[in-house]
């Protein structure tokens, strides 16, 4: 392990932050050759997180990526506070298999939840090794020292003292977790729970930090992939029929390389590659494989499923049948995309024995173990780095990127960097999948709800990329299990107490619909679409506000906490929902809702404006609080908020990804339209400080709660409710003209 | 191929390169700049935002024969464009729409930024108090993914009053 940190700190140019030159890269990958073996870090060991370095600076190793979330200044908070260095002091690194320990991959929130215990014991280990070694150099107990910004010196002795720097600068600590170092308590924190500012924001205004897609290596050759525009079903992997490599006659710079079905080209010159791939003919075998999204949820409504109980308790058949007050709702989620705004980018070099990919993933581990496959080389010759791209918000085609770098690379036997265009990245996502769900509720006379039954259909996530799949011919697969691609017992009425309850999760075949994955709070916006309007129905029929039923039927404190919160952010006042209607061109309303993806609690207000003449809903105000335990960084978490609120909004309102009988049809950002400025509402993020509560997730969160407010809203406005999103302009009319 | 003498930032450059080549790639590949970006060669999105003589042009749609003379400026041309604009002696470190925005802690991803800011220093230099109607205008042809819209017109409305002598 030691060479390969030297290598590091000899070339001196992977740390974030820092303008990567050509040069730089290449010395630094140079002094490397070729991939070095990359057995797993060992975690006990006190050198696999940080380096203390001469300059009295640290680099902390982390395995969690920055995806623009603020991991890469959240983490080394952390590690200042159990350092008693300071946090500007703490540098990060590109992740890179050969360099940074394995925390799992950058999913389900849980860079803090997960990533900070580890960080926090590392961190704190390798100060009691500090001490240790300044209590020998300054023949003082380590209970007579005292720590403050990496200077360690006698208690009221100030003269006696010597810097973390001077103690181990540069050199190894050789040592492994003693396991009884102590953690800081959190009444002792100065740095945790504070908000510095964001390490790479100053790089990023500039134009001196490097982004995946604008990252190169030297002598490499640009690509384009060459697909049907937009995908057709999973299982019906497109076929090439025909490519005339005449068409491209006129671009002599530029060479066809194709494997089986996958299709792509090459050049020096990156404008070559792209109009070849433009001018390219293929024929395609494009068989009609798909319900076409008119047809989509009378066809998921009736296709065959799988059937689960995810959760029950009571006897919820004869809880309904004896209710004073039942309700329904409906949801038609659509598929959402992922939509970075730059598409994925990826360059790979691959050798005949060894390989090096860059690129965005979201899990460098779990990414090289496929390549490997792949390439047909040994994992441990397969280096992965992680080169920060634009926001991800999950398995956006990330690794479908690296994949066909890494085909092209050893195709071409020369560097490759491929860059996704904007109708590949839309057209071939793993879409966030469609859901049809039901909620049913019942309340008794007094208010209390008594029952509640969710009956969600969708399909699972798909394992196989596109690349793979074209390539190397490899069968479309669906993640086993239920987990977070099936209904989640967490969003759906979780925060109530309800004595009769049942949740029955409905499996369609993936490989008959688009590819599916994750996508920030999988299902989420469509469970609480139903949930929320469900519960909100009960408390409308029994002429209760919609705030104050929720309290009366929520007891647990935390969930009360982000309740209230939102409320209180909004000022709001008590009022029946839709008691207030007009017959007014424009008319207002507003909302409430919770909801979370896991560990955490959302709670959410909004405030809508409806034009009743043209359909259009525009949000004028979103109120949204987290309460995610021990807020490391409440600054960016209310930047969290903040985006999540903006994009939750952009989903409910506008996006929706259409299809025909063959393939995907939304491929830019005019057929698959996102909320712009001139549409956007005012925010107020709310963060919950809970000190002594153990760290959970922030990153998506408060989704659910605002898809809620936002249905919500829209029937205290109009007295209408909505059974499908996205709420655009025709359907809210449609909606609007149906109801007496 | 023919050569073409462009000025980029204050400095005159000779490229080579086929007629109707996008300007972004000449800057991305030959004068290896960091602003302009690429996000969906359609001029939908302003990822790839330049000011050409001051005004906000889309590279990925600007074929490079097109450019001739005119004096092209990218994100890290700004300070020193706003230094000439203001008749400073030294171009600072940061435009203040940057500032403003490290200061508002606005960028996410920060990808969008490069459009974001080079049409916001645009906006300052024709309109230096924008109300949040005009800013919403302005900047709606500019698409932020992450949702950072808010903190980006409070950035403006701050970087606004920097520029008038305000303290905020």
């Amino acid at each position: 392990m030691s060479s390969r940190r030297d290598f590091l700190k000899a070339g001196g140019a992977l740390v974030i932050g820092v303008s990567l030159r050509r040069d730089a890269m290449a010395q630094a990958q140079g002094a490397r050759g070729a991939a070095t073996p990359a057995n797993q870090p060992d975690a006990r060991q006190i050198d696999t997180w940080l380096a203390v370095h001469s300059d009295e600076t640290a680099t902390l190793y982390i395995g969690f990526a920055e995806l623009g979330q603020g991991t890469t200044t959240a983490l080394p908070q952390i590690a200042a506070e159990e350092l008693d260095l300071d946090v500007d002091r703490i540098n990060t690194v590109h992740l890179d298999t050969t360099v940074t320990p394995n925390q799992g991959g950058t999913y389900s929130s849980a860079s803090i939840a997960r990533g900070g215990p580890q960080i926090r014991t590392a961190a704190a280990e390798a100060r009691k090794a500090l001490l240790d070694m300044a209590a020998a150099r300054l023949a003082t107990p380590v209970d007579r020292l005292t720590v403050a910004k990496g200077v360690v010196s006698v208690a009221g002795d100030a003269t006696r003292a010597v810097t973390y720097g001077q103690l181990i600068g540069d050199k190894r600590f050789n040592l492994a977790f003693s396991g009884t170092a102590a953690t800081k308590p959190v009444s002792e924190y100065k740095i945790v729970g504070k908000s510095p500012a964001r390490k790479d924001t100053a790089d990023k205004v500039t134009g001196k930090y490097v982004y995946m897609q604008q990252a190169s290596v030297p002598g490499m050759l640009h690509a384009r992939i060459v697909r049907p525009r937009g995908q057709g079903a999973y299982g019906s992997v497109a076929r090439v029929l025909n490519v005339d490599e005449s068409s491209i006659r006129s671009i002599p710079g530029a060479r066809v390389i194709r494997k089986e079905d996958f299709v792509g080209v090459v050049a020096e010159n990156q404008w070559d590659a792209i109009r070849a791939a433009q001018q390219l003919k293929v024929t395609w075998d494009s068989p009609r494989s798909l319900p076409g999204s008119d047809g989509l949820y009378a066809n998921m409504r009736a296709a065959q499923v799988q059937d689960s109980v995810v959760r029950e308790r009571g006897d919820v058949t004869a809880a309904l049948k004896s209710a004073t007050h039942v309700v329904k709702q409906i949801c038609n989620g659509p598929y959402q995309a992922h939509a970075p705004f730059g598409p994925n980018c990826a360059i790979a070099d691959v050798k005949a024995d060894s390989a090096l990919v860059i690129c965005s993933t979201q899990d460098i581990y779990n990414l090289r173990t496929g390549l490997a496959r792949l390439l047909k080389l040994l994992p441990d010759k397969v280096r992965v780095q992680y080169f920060e791209g634009s926001g991800t918000y999950g398995h956006s085609c990330h690794d479908d990127c690296a994949q066909a770098a890494a085909i092209l690379s050893q195709a071409a036997g020369k560097p490759v960097r491929l860059q996704f265009m904007r109708w590949d990245e839309h057209g071939w996502d793993n879409y966030g999948p469609a859901h049809v769900g039901e909620a049913q509720a019942a309340a008794d006379a007094s208010g209390k709800i008594i029952a509640y039954e969710y009956h969600g259909r969708q399909h699972s996530w798909c394992t196989t990329e596109t690349s793979d799949q074209l390539a190397f011919a490899t069968a479309a697969a669906e993640r086993p299990g239920i987990g977070a691609q099936g209904i989640n017992p967490l969003t759906l009425a979780s925060m109530y107490d309800i004595p009769n309850l049942r949740l029955i999760n409905h499996k369609l075949n993936g490989l008959q619909y688009l590819k599916g994955a994750w996508l920030r709070s999988p299902l989420d916006l469509s469970l609480t679409f139903a949930s929320e309007q469900a519960i909100d129905q009960l408390a409308h029929l029994l002429k209760i506000d919609p705030l104050e039923f929720r309290r009366r039927n929520i007891k647990d404190e935390r969930w009360l906490g982000v309740l209230n919160a939102a409320a209180q952010a909004a000022k709001w006042t008590p009022r029946v929902a839709a008691s207030n209607l007009s017959t007014a061109k424009i008319v207002t309303g507003r909302g409430i809702g919770v909801g979370t993806h896991l560990a955490s609690y959302g709670g959410a207000v909004a405030e809508i404006e409806v034009n009743r003449e043209t359909g259009r809903i525009v949000t004028k105000r979103l109120y949204g609080a987290i309460d995610a335990g021990l807020v490391v960084n409440p600054g960016i978490v209310e930047a969290q908020i903040t985006g999540q609120l903006i994009q939750t909004a952009s989903r409910m309102l506008k996006e929706e990804i259409t299809f025909n009988e063959t393939n995907v049809t939304s491929l830019d950002w005019n057929s698959y339209p996102i909320l712009r400025f001139d549409e956007s509402p005012e925010v107020t993020p709310v963060v919950v400080q809970r000190m002594n509560e153990r760290s959970s997730g922030a990153g998506e969160e408060v989704m659910a709660a605002a898809a809620g407010a936002i249905a919500n809203a829209f029937f205290d406005a109009t007295g209408v409710r909505m059974d499908q999103y996205p709420m655009t302009p025709s359907r809210v009319l449609a909606a609007l003209k149906k109801s007496p | 191929m023919p050569s073409y003498k462009i000025r980029v930032n204050e400095s005159d450059h000779s490229v080579t390169a086929s007629p109707e080549t996008p300007l972004l790639y000449i800057l991305m590949d030959q004068l290896e700049l960091k602003g302009p970006r690429f996000g969906c060669g359609l001029g939908q999105c302003g990822s790839c935002s330049v000011l050409i003589n001051g005004t906000e042009a889309r590279s990925c749609m600007t074929p490079i024969s097109s450019v001739g003379n005119k004096s092209i400026t990218t994100l890290e041309g700004l300070p020193a464009l706003y230094a000439s604009q203001k008749k400073l002696g030294k171009a600072p470190d940061f435009h203040p729409v940057q500032q403003a925005i490290v200061d508002e802690q606005a960028a996410q991803c920060g990808y969008c930024y490069n459009g974001m800011i080079v049409k916001a220093s645009e906006l300052l230099a024709k309109t230096p108090q924008p109300t949040d109607a005009q800013i919403r205008t302005a900047m709606n042809g500019h698409l932020c993914r992450c949702g950072t819209y808010p903190r980006m017109l409070k950035a403006i409305h701050r970087a606004a009053q920097a520029m008038s002598g305000g303290a905020r």
